[in-house]
């Protein structure tokens, strides 16, 4: 670990004031001292953020807001969320281990790195880590890849299995920086790959995320996270599937879907939305809503297969969801 | 993987505790610089290298410890090299494994991947700190009792693990769920069917 200065802020304000160039912002650790480790990242000033008073979840008019260090595991056992955001529990509690859950924020969750192997191998190119250097994933070991959102530059899966729910439910994070705070949808937050991979977000440099609300969602009682992956437990997914269900009878009124570990980013699938609604929730409706699934999909040598997985996963949680009384 | 201390796989009580617990004598850790000015936490002094120590006080076991650590020192390195409590494990020293398991504050996380820089205040446990004087906690009785390991390396974490799986996260339902939730914690050997009868028993008797 290359050597980096330290400190510890009590208020947003103090962290922003101590944040100067390549500064650090440090919550549960479970992305950022790995790779410090590794030496992918190397801040010169790194400030422990976990003492802020950016906790909490509520349910008010608005939404679900989630304080951005509230951990994976508090609020995948919150009763709030289980009864009104199932998808947003199961998510988390699919995701990582017990130990990560307890330690990962909600904040830190949005913005950890991919697990692409050449990405945390510094002795390979990596156009993400060091742009410019070239992209070892294209003709190499690229079976957890993405295959949407990709560019010549970068075929990065995004990992996180939180933000795939939280974009099909049209999030909000909120962002705190010297200049202010703002609030950005996170479908537009994250940026694909192009020719800049090294760029992930519209975070800028020194902005904190605070919080994030989850807008009034009726429809997402109804909803299911879908995950595939090469063991039961403890790895990231091959793909995923978020899908939230508002029926009337046995027609589909709305539908929220988006897919995770095939995008450079969490996937929202609009075409399989609007294929959905106002049909009758049946297989054949699902069958052809799914075949838009992969549109634009870009395999590479070793993951070929997941055009058709997405497909197989997303009809698998249509089915479980329609079941469901 | 080299620790002379860790080899004990013989069948006698004590060869079993001391490989489960490390020394007992640990638990009782000396406070360093106690006494000193309660200066800032954060306070820095640069060292010879141009890294600024930061100075943490935190409860090792029930015991109050003040320390200076490298910012970059991770909790288990810190656990293991300042206070020679070598029970918690390196294994992959990246967040794979769960080998390092403790628990701070009551809850398990992963030693490797916690700053000891950011301990300042929280209550660390480690596997030192499970037993009440000679009487083992009864996890680590039903991992002897269930034989529930070959080489060891990862017990200490997996032990953590389970305790807090039962006491901090209220257990678990089947055997299918403490698989689940045990699932942070490799075992290269795979002694899974006995760590799951461990864990099981160890949870009829916790209640």
């Amino acid at each position: 670990m290359r050597p980096y200065t330290f400190a510890q802020a009590r208020s947003v304000r103090e962290a922003l004031r101590d944040a100067g160039p390549d500064t650090a912002f440090l919550a549960g650790g479970t992305t950022l001292v790995d790779l410090m480790k590794l030496e992918v990242m190397s801040p010169e000033h790194v400030v422990d953020i976990n003492r802020l008073p950016l906790g909490g979840i509520t349910l008010d008019q608005k939404g679900l807001h989630i304080g951005a260090l509230e951990r994976m595991s508090d609020v995948a056992a919150d009763p709030t969320v289980r009864e009104h955001y199932p998808m947003i529990a199961q998510a988390l509690e699919l995701s990582a281990s017990a130990q990560l859950r307890n330690m990962a924020s909600i904040g830190g969750n949005l913005l950890q790195r991919t697990r692409c192997g050449y990405f945390r191998d510094v002795t390979t190119p990596c156009n993400k880590r060091e742009p410019g250097s070239g992209c070892s994933a294209l003709e190499g070991i690229n079976r957890g890849h993405a295959v949407l959102g990709t560019s010549d530059a970068c075929i990065a899966t995004h990992p996180s299995d939180l933000a795939v729910p939280l974009v099909a439910l049209s999030t909000v994070v909120h962002l705190a920086s010297a200049r202010g705070t703002r609030s950005v949808p996170l479908d537009t937050f994250y940026t694909l790959p192009g020719s800049t991979p090294d760029v992930e977000n519209v975070l800028r440099p020194n902005e904190l995320i605070t919080g994030i609300t989850v807008p009034r969602s009726p429809w997402a009682a109804r909803s299911l996270y879908v995950k595939v992956r090469d063991r039961q437990s403890y790895e990231f997914a091959l793909t995923s599937a978020a899908v939230a269900l508002e029926l009337r009878g046995r027609t589909i009124t709305t539908a929220r879907i988006a897919a995770g570990g095939v995008g450079t980013r969490p996937w929202r699938l609009t075409a399989v939305e609007r294929a959905l609604t106002r049909r009758p929730a049946t297989p054949a409706t699902f069958e052809a809503a799914v075949s838009r699934a992969a549109d634009g999909a870009q395999p590479r040598e070793h993951n070929a297969f997941k055009p058709a997985l997405l497909r197989r996963t997303l009809v698998r949680a249509l089915t479980e969801l329609r079941e469901r009384r | 993987m080299n620790e002379e201390n860790d080899a004990g796989h013989g069948r006698s009580g004590v060869s079993r505790r001391n490989f489960l617990g490390g020394s007992l004598a640990a638990v009782a850790v000396t406070p360093l610089l106690t006494g000193q000015a309660e200066a800032a936490e954060t306070a820095s002094a640069p060292t010879a290298d141009g890294v600024s120590q930061v100075t943490v006080r935190a409860a090792v076991n029930g015991s109050p410890v003040t320390l200076r650590v490298d910012p970059r020192a991770t909790l288990l390195d810190t656990l293991r090299e300042q206070l020679d409590l070598k029970g918690t494990k390196k294994g992959c020293d990246r967040g794979q494994c769960g080998a390092c398991t403790v628990h701070v504050d009551g809850r398990r996380v992963l030693s490797c991947l916690t700053l000891a820089a950011t301990a300042t205040g929280r209550e660390v446990t480690t596997i030192e700190g499970l037993a009440q004087g000679e009487r083992l906690h009864p996890m680590q009785q039903a991992f002897i009792d269930h034989d529930g390991l070959q080489c060891g390396f990862c017990t200490p974490g997996q032990i953590m693990s389970a305790v807090a799986m039962i006491d901090d996260e209220g257990g678990a339902r089947s055997d299918d769920e403490i698989r689940e939730r045990m699932s942070g914690n490799i075992c290269r050997c795979s002694a899974y069917p006995r760590i799951v009868d461990a864990v099981r028993d160890a949870q009829r008797v916790m209640r």
